[in-house]
């Protein structure tokens, strides 16, 4: 059982993703998960708002029980597979990070500036976390779809919308880590 | 009962998605840096395998477990809306380091800051609601 507790290489995570989006296609369903933000929205009672959020957003339930699913997942690779153990970045990245002061590059999951418990004191960490998810909730709305809809749905169907998409993603990414980064860090 | 596959899938993707360290900010700014294969090697591999599988799904009519056709819907045809829309979640993308399927799993996960981004991306949702008859598309 030693398998399971290594990281999952790119060339067997690549295919597992397919066999999701197969699994959910099989059953009648797609493989997209930002639409649940909007499903959350229209739940937590934005309908009230707007036309956008006007619809039964109890048929999209079934995606609610997928991001349940996938945060029970999150729970079981930590806890009983190793899941938070420290990426093997590349030697380059890690001096980088440390440079912009993220001193945990290289020995955690994810940057403990950023994600570590003790941020809720640290005003900056608040701020920047929640203008990425704001960033990340209404560019996925407006652009139809994240990395799962456009960049592994979409661009699997060869849809030109979902590639002009993730294009965007990557303008955007770019600009983020190397134009702006240097303002923040 | 079919709720059970759904929360079945979803735990399977979960672990993919934590153990493949596609979670992980730290890979996405690698990626962004173009240090390092490992994310281009995910949603390249798992690209292939989408494309062949899409395929074979249209063409040998593949049923859906209760034998309707599975169906394939075109994207609407425009330029303004992917490439905005695009461009604004990639700059969310590479500043959390989280998309909205990891981001659930790395509250199961117990990285419990995620929560700060999932409120603003139910925030920028509602946002782009409120908005959207102003917005190009």
């Amino acid at each position: 059982m030693d398998i399971i507790q290594q990281p999952i290489p790119w060339y067997i995570a690549g295919p597992l993703i397919t066999l999701t989006m197969f699994m959910l296609l099989f059953i009648g369903k797609k493989f997209g998960m930002s639409s649940n933000l909007r499903t959350l929205c229209a739940a937590f009672g934005a309908d009230k708002t707007c036309d956008f959020f006007c619809f039964d957003w109890r048929n999209d339930r079934w995606n609610l029980v997928v991001i349940l699913g996938a945060a029970i997942g999150g729970f079981l690779a930590v806890n009983f597979m190793s899941g938070d153990v420290a990426p093997l970045l590349n030697s380059e990245v890690v001096n980088e990070l440390q440079d912009l002061g993220f001193k945990s590059a290289g020995t955690s999951y994810l940057p403990t500036e950023l994600y570590g418990n003790d941020i809720l004191s640290n005003p900056k960490s608040i701020v920047l976390l929640l203008i990425g998810g704001l960033l990340v909730g209404f560019g996925a709305r407006y652009a139809g779809g994240c990395t799962s809809g456009h960049a592994i749905s979409g661009l699997s169907n060869l849809q030109l919308p979902s590639l002009i998409a993730v294009v965007g993603f990557f303008i955007g990414g770019l600009i983020m880590i190397h134009l702006i980064f240097p303002i923040l860090f | 009962m079919r709720g059970i596959l759904y929360l079945l899938i979803g735990i399977f993707f979960g672990v993919v998605m934590l153990k493949s360290e596609a979670a992980s900010w730290f890979r996405i700014y690698e990626m962004f840096q173009f240090k390092s294969f490992h994310m281009y090697g995910i949603i390249g591999s798992s690209l292939v395998f989408g494309v062949i599988m899409v395929q074979l799904i249209k063409r040998l009519n593949v049923k859906t477990i209760d034998g309707n056709p599975i169906r394939f819907i075109d994207k609407d045809r425009s330029v303004a809306r992917y490439l905005i829309g695009g461009i604004i979640f990639g700059l969310g993308w590479a500043l959390a380091g989280a998309c909205p399927g990891p981001m659930f799993t790395l509250v199961g996960a117990g990285f419990l800051p995620i929560v700060i981004v999932i409120i603003g991306a139910l925030l920028g949702t509602w946002f782009y609601g409120l908005l959207k008859n102003k917005l190009p598309h």
